[in-house]
C-alpha cells in the first residue's frame, strides 16, 4: 500500500524537481496544534532565558486578535493553524565538535543538495551554518570568524551564549506586532541564525546558511538576526531547497537586519522550495517578513533574491532608511510557473535625509501561474534630497499566466525625485527565432533569453549563487513553452 | 544543395510568394534582387523556417532532404545560416555566450564533443580578424545598442563562426556606409568556399560591386521573372525595375 | 463603513430619501427608478467610502459630510437666462452651450431640443418623459453601483442632469458645451447624472465645466455614463475651476465598443477637495482609449485622480497621461489601474503620471497598477515626483534666462505636455493661457474656465514660482 502510494507520488512528481526527497530522521515533535502551552513547551524545550518566554506569549497574545492579511494577490485554502506542528527538531543534539559526529544520514541528505559541509566550502571560503527542521545542526569556520569577534551561530546557541544582544536587538526591526506572519513567528519560532560584526572588522568570509523543510507537517519558522556595528561590513547568503510532500507547508520566517554608521550588509537569498506539482498540488506557503534598517549615517544594506519555488510566496524584503546618506538596494527575479503564485516586492522607507534607494524587480511568468510586484516607496517630510529609481519589469511565457505591478509613491517634501517604470509583454519572437536560426533549441532559447533578462540582478549575488541561479531559471522553466 | 520548386507561402493569410522556382549549387553565390513589397526578406525567412509563414504550395530541398519538415534550429544545425536585415537585440546576453551556446549545440547534433572554452576564444579571435570586429564587441549583448554597421558586421562574425553551408543573407547592405560596405563584403568573400553557397537579397546594385555573384535573379510579385549573370545587376541599375516589369 | 460621521451623513441621507421620495422619484422611468432601489440598498449596505478602502486610502470624506448640506428635490428644470449669469469667453469656440444650475437643467427655449440631424440634447428629466425607451436602453447599464459607493449614491438620488443621443452616422461638428453651475446661499448637495450616447459611425465633442459661482460650501456628486457605440468617436474634456469650499466628486464611465475612440481630458485648475473617478470597458476590439489629466492645486487642495481601465477585448489600445504641479499644502493622488483580461490579446497599454513638488508640504501619492492575464502584450507605466530638471534649468539660463522665466518656461513646458493634446484649436489655445495664467498666479477663480464670471469677488490662487 505505502509502496503504491510512493509510485504515484513519484509518477505525478516525476523528475522535475531534482531536490525531492526526504530524510527518516527521528523527530523530536511538539504536539500539534498552538496554544500557550505550545510556546511554553518551545521555550522549555530549547531552555530558553526568561525574557524570551515573555516575548514569545506577548507575541502569542497579540497574534491571537489578528486576522491574516488578504491584500495580496494570492489565493489559498484557509489554513488550520491548529493543525500544524510547531516544533520538531532532529532527536541528536546538535552540537558538534566535528563533523564525523553529525547523524550519517543527515549528512548524506546535505550530499544530495549538493551542500558540502566540509573542504569546498572551506576552498570557496564560505562557512556554513545549515539548519534542518529549524534546529541548527553544525556550524563550521567558526574559529576564523571568532578570531576577529564575529559571533556567527545558530539563534540559540546565541540565546545562550549572548542573550544581551538578543534582547538589545530582537524585535526592533520588525516587531511582533508587525503583521500576522510576524506575530506567529515571534511566537513560536524555532531557530534561525544570528550574526554579529563588531565595528570595523569586514568578514573575511561569505557567511552562508541552507534551510531545509524536512517533516511532513512541520511549520517553519525560522529567525534570523543580523547585527553590522560601525564600520563593519558582511554579505550573508541564504538558500534553500525543501522536499517533496504532498500537503502545503507553511513556512513564515523573520529576518532583522540592523545597520550601524558606514556599515554594509549584503543579504542573498536563492529561494527554490518545493513548488507544488504541475497540477499545483502540494508546495511550500512561504510567507516571510524580512526588513532591515540602516540606522546609522552612510550605512548601506541590499537585498538580492531569486525566488523559484514555493507554492506561494509572500515577501517584502524591506528597508528603512534612517541614518542620512544610507542607502538601500533591492534586487529581485522571481519565476512563477505552473500555478504558483507570488506576490513580492520591496518598501523602500526614507527617512534620513540624503538617503538613495535602487529596486530592479525581474518578474517571469508561465503556465497557470499568477507574478505579483508590490512595492512601496515612501519619503517623509523630513527625508530631504531622497533619491529612487525603480524598475520592475515582468515577462509573460505563455497565455494563462499573469502578470502584475503594483508600486506605491508616497512623496511628502519637494527635494526628493522618485522614479518607477515597468514593462510587461511577452517573450519575443523575433528573440526566439534568432537563437533558432542559429541552432539554439526552444528551451534553449528560452533560458538564454531569460537569463539575460534577469542578468541585472544575478550579476549581484556573489559568485557560486550566481551560478546557480542560473541554472535554477532554466530549470524552473522547463517544459513552459514548447 | 538547395532546390526550390514552385513555392508560395502567406502571412496572415496574404500571399507573398507565387510559385517561385531557384536552384543553387555548391560554390555558387547567388543575388535576388527587386523592389519593395517583391517578397524577398519572405523567401529568406521561408526559408530560414520561419513559422509566422505559411508554405501553402511547393518544395524545397536541402542537401536531399525536405526541408520544409525541419524546424528553424535543425536547419541552422544542418548548415543553414540567415543574415537578418534587422538583427534583434537581446539584452543580457554576451554575443560570447550566444555563440558559444550556438556551436555547442550544432557540435551535439553532429555527435561531436562540446568545444572547450579556451578553444571557443582562439576560435573567436581568429574570427574577430577575418571581419575587423573590434574585440570589445563580443563580451557586449548580443547587438544590444549597436550601430546599423555593428550590427551588420555581427552578423557576419557569426556567420564565420558557425562555417554555414548555405547562407541567405537578407539586405545585408541596408544602412551600411560605404566604408562598413567594403568590410562586410570582404568578409562574405572571405568565406566563400568550393563547397558552401551564398545567397545574397539586395535592393541595390551596389553590394555587387563587392561581391560578384555568379547568377543574378529578379524578384517581382512573389515569382523570379528574370533570371542573368552579373551583367543584369548593371543594367537593372541603368533602367530601374519598372524594365523588367514592363518586360514581364 | 466604520466612522461615525460618515454613518451619520448615510442616515440622514437615507432618511432623507425617504421623506422625500415622492419628489425624487417624480420624473424618472420606471425602470430608472428599479434601478433606483437597487442603488438605494447598495448605499445603505455600503455607506460613504472609507479610507480602509484601497482606493479612497488617501482621499478621506469625513470632514466634507459634517456640513448641513440643503437639498432641492422639486426644481424641475425652468427657464432662464444664462446670459446673465455668463458668458462664453472662447470668441472663436462655437458651442452648442447647456447650463445646469446647482443640478437642474436651465435653458432659454426649451429643455430638450432635436436637432436637424437627429441629435436630442437636453434635460435627462425630459428625456425620461419624452423618450423613455432610449433612456432606458442605456441608464444605468455601465455605472458600477456594487463597487462605486459615490455612484451607488448618485444613483439613488437621481433626478436631472445631460441627455445627448447621438443617433447613428451623424456626427455633431459643434462641440456641446455642458456648464455645471453651483450657485447657492447655503451648502448645496448636488446630483446631477449625465447620459451621453454616440451611435454607430457617431462623432462626439462634449466641454463639461464645473463651476462654481458663490464661495460657499457645496458637494457635487456626478455620475456621467457615456456610451461609445461601433466606430464612434467621443472627445470629452472637463474642465474643473472650483472654489476652495467646493468638493466634487465626479464618476465618469465609458463604455466602449468596436472600433470606437475615446479621448478624454480632465483639466483641474482649482478646487477644494476633487476626486475623479474615470471608468472604461473596452469591451470589444479595436478600440482606442486615450485618457489625460492636468491638475495645478496649492493651498490645501486636494485631487484626486482614479482610473480604471478594462481591457476586455483583443487589440485595444489605452493610453493614460497624467501630470501635476502641488504648491503649499497641496495633496494630490493618482491610482491607475489597467486590466487585461485573458482573452484580451495584442492589448498596448500605457500608464504614466508626473509630479512636481514645489513645498515640502505637499504631497503625492501615486500608484500607477497593471493586472495581466494575456500574454501577447505591450504594456508599460511610469510614474515619478520630483522638481523640475536642472540640467534643462541651467540650459536656459546658460542662453540667458532669468531663473524665474527659466522656472515659469519649465512648468508650463511641463503642463503643456497635456493641454497638446486637446484636439479642438481655440479650446487648447484658451486652456494653454488658462494654464500659464494660473502658473503665474494670475489666475482668479472668476476668471473663469471656458467661461466669464460676473462674480464681485475675485479670489486668487497663487503658485509661487519663488518655492521652487
Amino acid at each position: 500500500m505505502e509502496n503504491n502510494s510512493d509510485k504515484i507520488l513519484e509518477e505525478v512528481t516525476g523528475s522535475d524537481y531534482k531536490y525531492g526527497f526526504y530524510t527518516d530522521i527521528e523527530m523530536d515533535q511538539a504536539p500539534k496544534g498552538l496554544s500557550e502551552d505550545t510556546v511554553r513547551f518551545i521555550s522549555a524545550k530549547k531552555n530558553e532565558p526568561e525574557f524570551m518566554l515573555e516575548f514569545r506569549l506577548k507575541a502569542f497574545r497579540h497574534w491571537q486578535t489578528l486576522g491574516e492579511p488578504d491584500w495580496a494577490h494570492v489565493n489559498y485554502p484557509p489554513i488550520d493553524y491548529q493543525d500544524i506542528i510547531y516544533y520538531s527538531a532532529p532527536k541528536k543534539k546538535a552540537t558538534y565538535e566535528s563533523m564525523d559526529e553529525v547523524d550519517p544520514e543527515l549528512l548524506e541528505t546535505f550530499e544530495k543538495l549538493g551542500i558540502p559541509l566540509e573542504e569546498q566550502k572551506m576552498l570557496a571560503g564560505v562557512a556554513v551554518d545549515a539548519v534542518m527542521d529549524s534546529v541548527s545542526v553544525g556550524s563550521t569556520f567558526k574559529k576564523t570568524l571568532a578570531e576577529q569577534g564575529i559571533i556567527f551561530c545558530s539563534f540559540s546557541e546565541a540565546l545562550q551564549k549572548h542573550p544581551e544582544l538578543i534582547k538589545k536587538y530582537m524585535g526592533t526591526v520588525v516587531p511582533y506586532t508587525d503583521n500576522f506572519f510576524a506575530a506567529l513567528n515571534s511566537a513560536v519560532f524555532s531557530d534561525g541564525s544570528f550574526a554579529y560584526i563588531p565595528k570595523g572588522v569586514k568578514c573575511p568570509l561569505e557567511l552562508s546558511t541552507y534551510f531545509r523543510i524536512n517533516a511532513a507537517n512541520t511549520g517553519q519558522f525560522e529567525r534570523t538576526l543580523i547585527v553590522a556595528e560601525e564600520g563593519s561590513y558582511v554579505s550573508y547568503m541564504e538558500g534553500c531547497t525543501a522536499p517533496i510532500r504532498d500537503e502545503n507547508q507553511l513556512h513564515a520566517a523573520i529576518v532583522e537586519i540592523i545597520a550601524h554608521k558606514d556599515a554594509e550588509v549584503k543579504y542573498s537569498t536563492v529561494q527554490n522550495w518545493w513548488p507544488g506539482d504541475k497540477e499545483g498540488k502540494g508546495g511550500v506557503y512561504n510567507f516571510v517578513t524580512k526588513r532591515g534598517i540602516c540606522e546609522g549615517d552612510r550605512s548601506k544594506i541590499s537585498w538580492t533574491q531569486v525566488e523559484t519555488g514555493s507554492a506561494i510566496t509572500w515577501k517584502y524584503p524591506s528597508l528603512v532608511l534612517k541614518g542620512d546618506y544610507s542607502s538601500g538596494e533591492f534586487y529581485s527575479v522571481a519565476v512563477t510557473n505552473n500555478y504558483q503564485q507570488a506576490d513580492t516586492g520591496t518598501k523602500m522607507i526614507h527617512l534620513g535625509r540624503n538617503t538613495k534607494s535602487t529596486i530592479i524587480s525581474k518578474g517571469i511568468s508561465a503556465g497557470h501561474s499568477n507574478n505579483s510586484y508590490r512595492g512601496l516607496v515612501k519619503a517623509t517630510r523630513r527625508a530631504e534630497n531622497a533619491r529612487n529609481f525603480s524598475q520592475c519589469d515582468s515577462l509573460l511565457l505563455g497565455d494563462q499566466c499573469g502578470a502584475h505591478t503594483f508600486p506605491y509613491l508616497d512623496v511628502g517634501n519637494r527635494s526628493t525625485i522618485v522614479e518607477h517604470e515597468a514593462t510587461t509583454s511577452k517573450i519575443s519572437e523575433d528573440q526566439l527565432f534568432y537563437c533558432l536560426q542559429r541552432g539554439i533549441d526552444m528551451e534553449g532559447a528560452i533560458g538564454l533569453i531569460v537569463n539575460g533578462y534577469a542578468k541585472e540582478v544575478l550579476s549581484k549575488l556573489p559568485m557560486e549563487f550566481a551560478v546557480e541561479a542560473q541554472k535554477l531559471l532554466s530549470i524552473s522553466l522547463e517544459g513552459s513553452v514548447g | 544543395m538547395l532546390s526550390i520548386k514552385n513555392l508560395s507561402a502567406a502571412i496572415n493569410g496574404k500571399t507573398i510568394l507565387k510559385g517561385l522556382n531557384l536552384e543553387v549549387k555548391e560554390g555558387e553565390v547567388h543575388a535576388i534582387m527587386g523592389p519593395n513589397g517583391s517578397g524577398k526578406s519572405t523567401l529568406a525567412s521561408v526559408i530560414a523556417g520561419r513559422e509566422t509563414f505559411e508554405v501553402t504550395e511547393g518544395e524545397v530541398t536541402y542537401l536531399g532532404s525536405n526541408l520544409l519538415d525541419m524546424p528553424a534550429e535543425t536547419r541552422a544545425r544542418e548548415g543553414i545560416f540567415m543574415g537578418f536585415q534587422y538583427p534583434v537585440e537581446i539584452p543580457g546576453v554576451s554575443i560570447a555566450n550566444f555563440m558559444r551556446t550556438a556551436i555547442n549545440e550544432k557540435r551535439k547534433y553532429l555527435g561531436l564533443e562540446p568545444m572547450t572554452g579556451a578553444e571557443f576564444l582562439k576560435l573567436m579571435e581568429e574570427k574577430k580578424k577575418m571581419v575587423d570586429i573590434q574585440s570589445k564587441l563580443t563580451n557586449r549583448s548580443v547587438n544590444e545598442g549597436f550601430s546599423g554597421g555593428e550590427k551588420k558586421k555581427n552578423e557576419i562574425f557569426q556567420m564565420a563562426l558557425l562555417e554555414p553551408k548555405l547562407s541567405i543573407l537578407d539586405e545585408t547592405d541596408s544602412g551600411l556606409d560605404i566604408d562598413a560596405l567594403k568590410v562586410v563584403a570582404n568578409g562574405i568573400n572571405l568565406l566563400r568556399r568550393k563547397d558552401n553557397a551564398t545567397v545574397v537579397i539586395t535592393h541595390y546594385q551596389r553590394l555587387l560591386d563587392f561581391i560578384i555573384p555568379d547568377f543574378v535573379h529578379v524578384l517581382f510579385d512573389g515569382r523570379i521573372i528574370r533570371s542573368g549573370g552579373k551583367e543584369l545587376a548593371i543594367e537593372l541599375e541603368e533602367k530601374g525595375y519598372d524594365w523588367v516589369k514592363k518586360e514581364k | 463603513m466604520d466612522n461615525i460621521q460618515t454613518t451619520l451623513a448615510k442616515d440622514k441621507l437615507l432618511a432623507l430619501f425617504a421623506r422625500e421620495e415622492e419628489a425624487i422619484t417624480a420624473f424618472s422611468t420606471p425602470l430608472v427608478n428599479r434601478i433606483r432601489q437597487h442603488a438605494l440598498s447598495r448605499f445603505r449596505q455600503n455607506g460613504f467610502p472609507a479610507t480602509s478602502k484601497e482606493s479612497w486610502r488617501f482621499t478621506d470624506l469625513t470632514p466634507l459630510l459634517n456640513t448641513e448640506f440643503t437639498f432641492d428635490f422639486s426644481n424641475q428644470s425652468r427657464s432662464m437666462d444664462i446670459e446673465k449669469i455668463f458668458t462664453c469667453d472662447v470668441y472663436d469656440l462655437d458651442t452648442f452651450s447647456i447650463t445646469l444650475l446647482n443640478g437642474w437643467f436651465v435653458y432659454k427655449n426649451a429643455p430638450l431640443t432635436k436637432l436637424d440631424n437627429g441629435t436630442i440634447i437636453g434635460s435627462l428629466a425630459k428625456a425620461m418623459e419624452l423618450y423613455p425607451e432610449l433612456v432606458d436602453q442605456y441608464f444605468g447599464k455601465t455605472a458600477k453601483t456594487e463597487e462605486h459607493e459615490m455612484a451607488a449614491l448618485n444613483g439613488a438620488f437621481v433626478q436631472d442632469g445631460l441627455f445627448i443621443h447621438v443617433p447613428d452616422g451623424v456626427c455633431m461638428e459643434k462641440p456641446v458645451q455642458l456648464i455645471n453651475i453651483v450657485d447657492a446661499q447655503q451648502p448645496v448637495f448636488l446630483q446631477p447624472r449625465h447620459l451621453i450616447i454616440a451611435g454607430k459611425n457617431a462623432c462626439l465633442t462634449l466641454v463639461h465645466c464645473d463651476h462654481s459661482l458663490t464661495h460657499n460650501v457645496s458637494f457635487t456628486n456626478t455620475v456621467a455614463e457615456i456610451f461609445a457605440e461601433e466606430n464612434a468617436v467621443i472627445d470629452h474634456y472637463k474642465i474643473q475651476n472650483k472654489g476652495r469650499n467646493s468638493a466634487l466628486v465626479t464618476n465618469t464611465y465609458f463604455h466602449q465598443k468596436r472600433s470606437s475612440k475615446v479621448t478624454s481630458n480632465i483639466i483641474t485648475l482649482n478646487g477644494g477637495f476633487t476626486k475623479n473617478i474615470v471608468d472604461v470597458t473596452l469591451a470589444e476590439p479595436d478600440t482606442i482609449s486615450e485618457h489625460y489629466g492636468l491638475y495645478l492645486a496649492d493651498s490645501n487642495q486636494h485631487v484626486d485622480n482614479q482610473l480604471y481601465i478594462d481591457h476586455l477585448a483583443q487589440n485595444c489600445h489605452s493610453n493614460q497621461l497624467f501630470k501635476g504641479i502641488l504648491d503649499d499644502e497641496a495633496k494630490a493622488v493618482f491610482s491607475g489601474k489597467v486590466m487585461v483580461r485573458p482573452q484580451a490579446q495584442k492589448t498596448r497599454a500605457y500608464q504614466n503620471n508626473r509630479n512636481i513638488l514645489l513645498t515640502d508640504d505637499a504631497k503625492v501619492n501615486t500608484q500607477p497598477h497593471l493586472e495581466i492575464y494575456a500574454d501577447d502584450v505591450k504594456c508599460s507605466h511610469g510614474a515619478t515626483v520630483g522638481q523640475l530638471d536642472p540640467e534643462a534649468m541651467f540650459y536656459l539660463r546658460s542662453r540667458g534666462l532669468c531663473e524665474r522665466t527659466a522656472r515659469q518656461m519649465m512648468m508650463i513646458a511641463f503642463a503643456s505636455e497635456v493641454v497638446q493634446k486637446i484636439s479642438i484649436e481655440p479650446l487648447r489655445d484658451r486652456i494653454h493661457d488658462l494654464v500659464e495664467k494660473r502658473l503665474k498666479g494670475e489666475l482668479s477663480i472668476c476668471d473663469q474656465c471656458v467661461l466669464h464670471c460676473n462674480s464681485k469677488e475675485p479670489t486668487t490662487f497663487n503658485i509661487d514660482l519663488s518655492k521652487l
